[in-house]
């Protein structure tokens, strides 16, 4: 797994409080993992901060999976 | 109780009579405050007085993008914002049938736009915090409505129902957004008026006298406090029973 995955999971794990094996690549945020809609917009905090890059709110929406999040700050960084 | 010591506050509108007054009063209880306002001078003067603990962040709140400046610099001066007070209004009366697009847009813009993105503003900081206060100054007029102040009296209205909404979605962060709504306070404004007008205004009040600033910063002070943490979306009527709601 890549170093981004990982740093992502991290957050996650941590932000959501949920198993690691429980993040997989087609884990909803909302449906798999737990969140409300402000942990979605807390979680996009946090990857624009270990990352350093902006997220902007129209792309922020599409990110509903740990691999859509992956996928836009492999692109994006 | 009420004690303030290490909370930073940005209060907008810090020039005038009410604002200066909150100023005071979350520095007396020992918070850092950030004083906002159009005019620089009576800022400096007010900081002045308060000597350590007091920033001077001059601020048009008609400038959108001044607007958004402002959280920023007011987190670098004084490290966060962990209280907000949205104080800074303007009125622009006028009958409704006569009222101008211009007239009713500028008093939208700068106190319930300007409050909307001053909130959003410093939302991120108290979301990471998992404390804040946002304190927004309303009215009674926006409860009751009043003639020649239909654009004032929406934008406060819309202050309250903007604070219940975003009480709602930031309560399960410690952060709470209440509203004060005063009644008639002595201000320069209230000053202006002749004896015949403050005659027929004392008529409606059951208390028989203008507020004072201070008595609208003491329910600011109590909303920005830890013991108010359990009070959010609420409005707190200031106004000597003259609209008891």
């Amino acid at each position: 797994m890549s170093d981004v995955a990982d740093r992502v999971k991290k957050i996650v794990v941590e932000h959501l409080g949920v198993e690691e094996d429980k993040v997989t690549e087609n884990a909803s945020f909302i449906d798999d993992l737990g969140a409300d809609s402000l942990d979605t917009v807390e979680l996009v905090m946090a990857f624009e901060e270990e990352f350093g890059i902006e997220i902007p709110d129209d792309a922020a929406e599409n990110i509903q999976t740990f691999g859509d999040a992956v996928k836009f700050i492999k692109e994006a960084s | 109780m009420f004690d303030l010591t290490g909370k930073n506050a940005l209060v907008t509108g810090a020039s005038g009579g009410i604002g200066a007054e909150i100023a005071r009063s979350l520095h007396a209880r020992g918070a850092t405050v950030g004083l906002s306002g159009t005019r620089t001078e009576p800022l400096e003067a007010l900081a002045a007085e308060l000597g350590e603990r007091a920033y001077v962040l001059p601020c048009n709140l008609s400038d959108m993008e001044a607007v958004e400046a402002l959280p920023k610099q007011a987190a670098e001066a004084m490290g966060s914002v962990d209280i907000l007070v949205n104080n800074a209004g303007i009125t622009r009366d006028n009958l409704f049938m006569r009222m101008s697009d211009d007239e009713w847009n500028s008093v939208i813009n700068v106190n319930l736009t300007a409050t909307f993105k001053l909130c959003k503003g410093v939302m991120r900081g108290m979301m990471k915090a998992r404390w804040g206060r946002i304190v927004n100054i309303s009215s009674v007029v926006g409860a009751t409505g009043n003639p020649g102040q239909a654009n004032y009296a929406a934008s406060k209205a819309g202050m309250i129902g903007m604070s219940k909404s975003l009480a709602y979605e930031v309560a399960s962060r410690g952060i709470t957004v209440n509203a004060v709504a005063p009644g008639f306070i002595t201000t320069a404004m209230t000053d202006k008026l002749t004896a015949d007008q403050k005659a027929g205004i004392m008529g409606q009040i059951p208390a028989g006298r203008m507020g004072d600033p201070a008595e609208i910063a003491a329910a600011v002070v109590y909303l920005a406090s830890t013991e108010a943490g359990y009070v959010t979306g609420t409005t707190l009527h200031v106004n000597g029973g003259m609209a008891m709601l």
